[in-house]
């Protein structure tokens, strides 16, 4: 594999809700980044965003997000996934709410 | 106003019916979501960054009393309590769960509204002057029109698939506040020598990727000629549109790789044989739905009520000053009702606040709103006599904001805090500007303005045809926000320019500032506007006070 490849994460929204979701390495799907397995192999990323994108009664529009290890786990990278984390900035909607451990944002 | 006929009830019904089953079909994995998705969004259904967001028409921007309640029920029953009123006079909410969607587009077709083509390729929710039937120099009220439109497009089979979306926009007014010139089709009423009204039909404006105005193709189109003539257009649109390239599909790329004269030859050729084709019935039908729009029974009375209040009320003469515009009859008022309270979400209202707005148009508003484009709610007809108790009664709600007009009057589309488009926020962007010229108390000294900020090129904050627009974007990896001047969404529409290299989040409100203090440094005297000093002195001063000689560190 390319050395040059960025991490990712496979995102999603929940199916019902529309909850930002992230699989995990048992192969679940939690509401916090955190969790999120981190793949720093492009094949092994695919494929999970392939079974992933498989699990259409729980989520809907799987990707691959650019990610990076953290203290607690992944964190993200573009401003766009900082703010999936957390909601909205103009109200305590969303995440940064509805978490009881809100994630770790940069 | 206009009820639904049984046709549109049992339209309107037929299509809440067939999506409940398609939802259901979703969740148990009948559909796949490749197949849902062209569903969801034919019913104004989107997936956004955080969440669903239901977008929903509110034909030409008027609602009655019930209406506004029942969508501040579906506000608190199904939502987070509040609503979003856009650019295109809808309404969005952006906290919608699928399994609830069926159950909020039935409660909406109970009050006759719904959220088809509210997305897709198809003709969109038909705008007008938010000042319709009540405007003092409108020439004729421009619902009737609006609605004889949303009838023909509505499920219209031959333009279901358009090569893009498709917006129309009308006004009765010379002053137009509709933006005409920034649709795909805009309508202006006008006057031909003998005096009697009919349209110029202005066709291929449109902001996004590619900012253009319209083209007038008929200086003077015959009302009776309207929907032959608006469907000749659409019908060469949706031969010639492209279809190879999403960002060459809007008409107005087809206007401008064709030609205006060409465009207009082949519409007019077009319209020869569509004019056949209507046989009358469109006539017909306009004669009821004008009688629908017919104008409410004003009233006589004397306004002393209003003048004292005027007199000895300092905040109420600044809310009258500001957010009241001429009614075209005397001893009424329009009154424009801010949803941009200083430091909240432009275009945004709780369940409550619609409720009293509801309450207010129906005790004082001959059960009459209307929502502008530029994300605010009109009381269209009250009386000057009651002006005291609205304002009364909006102070308590948190909607007696007297600022419309002025620099905290923004539009703001939702940007990257719900728009998975978004290439950057928008919001907090609006909230900072609004709270830092209201800390300055600059705002009635700089008078009149527009300022607009779009989250991405696409433009929904009308950025473009801002006096200042400002557009965010996403410059590797970091937001990013460019300044343009001088555009006008007027009659005297322009596209405005880009100036210079875009701002950093955190340098966009200092930037705004220090070109607000120039304007007020070179204009001639108070009432000279800063779009009218933009026009008099061109960018030179204003880019010298964004970027100063030569140290442009804060730029990216």
């Amino acid at each position: 594999m390319s050395r040059s490849y960025t991490p990712k994460v496979v995102t999603a929204n929940d199916l019902r809700l529309g909850d930002v979701v992230y699989l995990t390495q048992s192969g679940q799907w939690s509401r916090l980044h955190n969790d999120a397995a981190l793949y720093s192999d492009e094949e092994q990323a695919n494929a999970a965003l392939g079974s992933a994108a498989a699990q259409s009664l729980i989520i809907v529009g799987a990707y691959l997000a650019d990610a990076k290890a953290g203290l607690h786990g992944p964190e993200p990278v573009h401003f766009r996934e900082v703010f999936r984390t957390r909601g909205p900035s103009n109200y305590a909607h969303g995440k940064q709410v509805d978490l009881q451990e809100p994630a770790k944002v940069a | 106003m206009y009820s639904y006929s049984d046709f549109d009830e049992g339209f309107v019904r037929t299509r809440v019916a067939q999506f409940t089953g398609q939802v259901a079909r979703r969740l148990d994995g009948s559909l796949t979501e490749e197949e849902f998705r062209p569903l969801r969004l034919m019913n104004g259904l989107y997936l956004q960054l955080h969440a669903y967001m239901l977008r929903v028409a509110i034909p030409y921007g008027t609602l009655s009393p019930h209406q506004m309640r029942q969508l501040a029920m579906i506000a608190g029953t199904y939502d987070k309590g509040y609503g979003h009123f856009t650019t295109r006079q809808n309404i969005q909410f952006n906290w919608p769960k699928l399994p609830d969607v069926p159950a909020i587009l039935g409660a909406l077709a109970d009050v006759e509204m719904h959220a088809i083509q509210t997305s897709g390729n198809c003709v969109r929710n038909v705008t007008a002057d938010h000042f319709a039937g009540a405007a003092a120099d409108e020439i004729e009220d421009p619902r009737p029109y609006a609605e004889l439109l949303r009838q023909w497009s509505m499920d219209h089979p031959e333009f279901q698939f358009l090569p893009r979306k498709f917006k129309i926009a009308i006004t009765g007014s010379p002053h137009d506040r509709a933006v005409t010139r920034a649709h795909d089709i805009g309508l202006r009423m006008v006057r031909n020598d003998a005096g009697i009204a009919g349209f110029e039909v202005i066709v291929g404006g449109g902001l996004g990727r590619t900012p253009m105005l319209g083209h007038v193709v008929r200086d003077f189109l015959p009302i009776a000629d309207l929907l032959p003539y608006v469907e000749a257009v659409l019908s060469v649109y949706n031969i010639l549109g492209r279809r190879d390239n999403k960002y060459k599909a809007r008409i107005k790329i087809t206007v401008h790789e064709t030609g205006a004269q060409e465009i207009t030859r082949m519409i007019e050729e077009r319209f020869i044989e569509t004019r056949a084709q209507f046989g009358g019935a469109d006539q017909a039908l306009l004669d009821d739905i004008r009688a629908a729009f017919a104008p409410p029974a004003f009233r006589n009375a004397g306004a002393e009520t209003y003048d004292a209040a005027y007199a000895k009320d300092g905040a109420f003469r600044a809310w009258a000053d500001t957010n009241l515009s001429q009614h075209r009859i005397d001893g009424y008022a329009i009154v424009t009702v801010s949803l941009k309270a200083h430091g909240d979400t432009p275009g945004d209202a709780t369940g409550e606040q619609m409720r009293v707005l509801a309450d207010l148009a129906e005790h004082y508003g001959h059960s009459d709103l209307r929502i502008s484009h530029e994300q605010n709610v009109i009381l269209p007809h009250v009386h000057k006599s009651d002006l005291p108790a609205v304002y009364a009664a909006l102070q308590a709600v948190g909607l007696a904001t007297a600022n419309i007009g002025l620099l905290s009057d923004i539009i703001a589309c939702p940007g990257m805090d719900y728009c998975s488009l978004a290439t950057a926020r928008s919001i907090p962007v609006a909230q900072e500007l609004a709270m830092h010229f209201k800390a300055l108390d600059l705002e009635h000294d700089i008078g009149p303005i527009k300022l607009k900020i779009s989250g991405c090129i696409n433009a929904c904050g009308h950025h473009h045809v801002g006096h200042i627009g400002i557009l965010g974007l996403d410059r590797a990896g970091v937001e990013n926000y460019q300044i343009t001047l001088g555009g006008d969404g007027s009659e005297l529409a322009a596209i405005g320019e880009k100036i210079g290299p875009g701002f950093a989040y955190d340098q966009v409100t200092p930037a705004i500032e220090r070109l607000l203090r120039a304007y007020l440094d070179v204009r001639l005297e108070a009432g000279e506007t800063f779009i009218n000093a933009y026009r008099r002195l061109g960018p030179v001063p204003f880019k010298a006070a964004l970027y100063g000689e030569g140290d442009h560190s804060d730029a990216a």
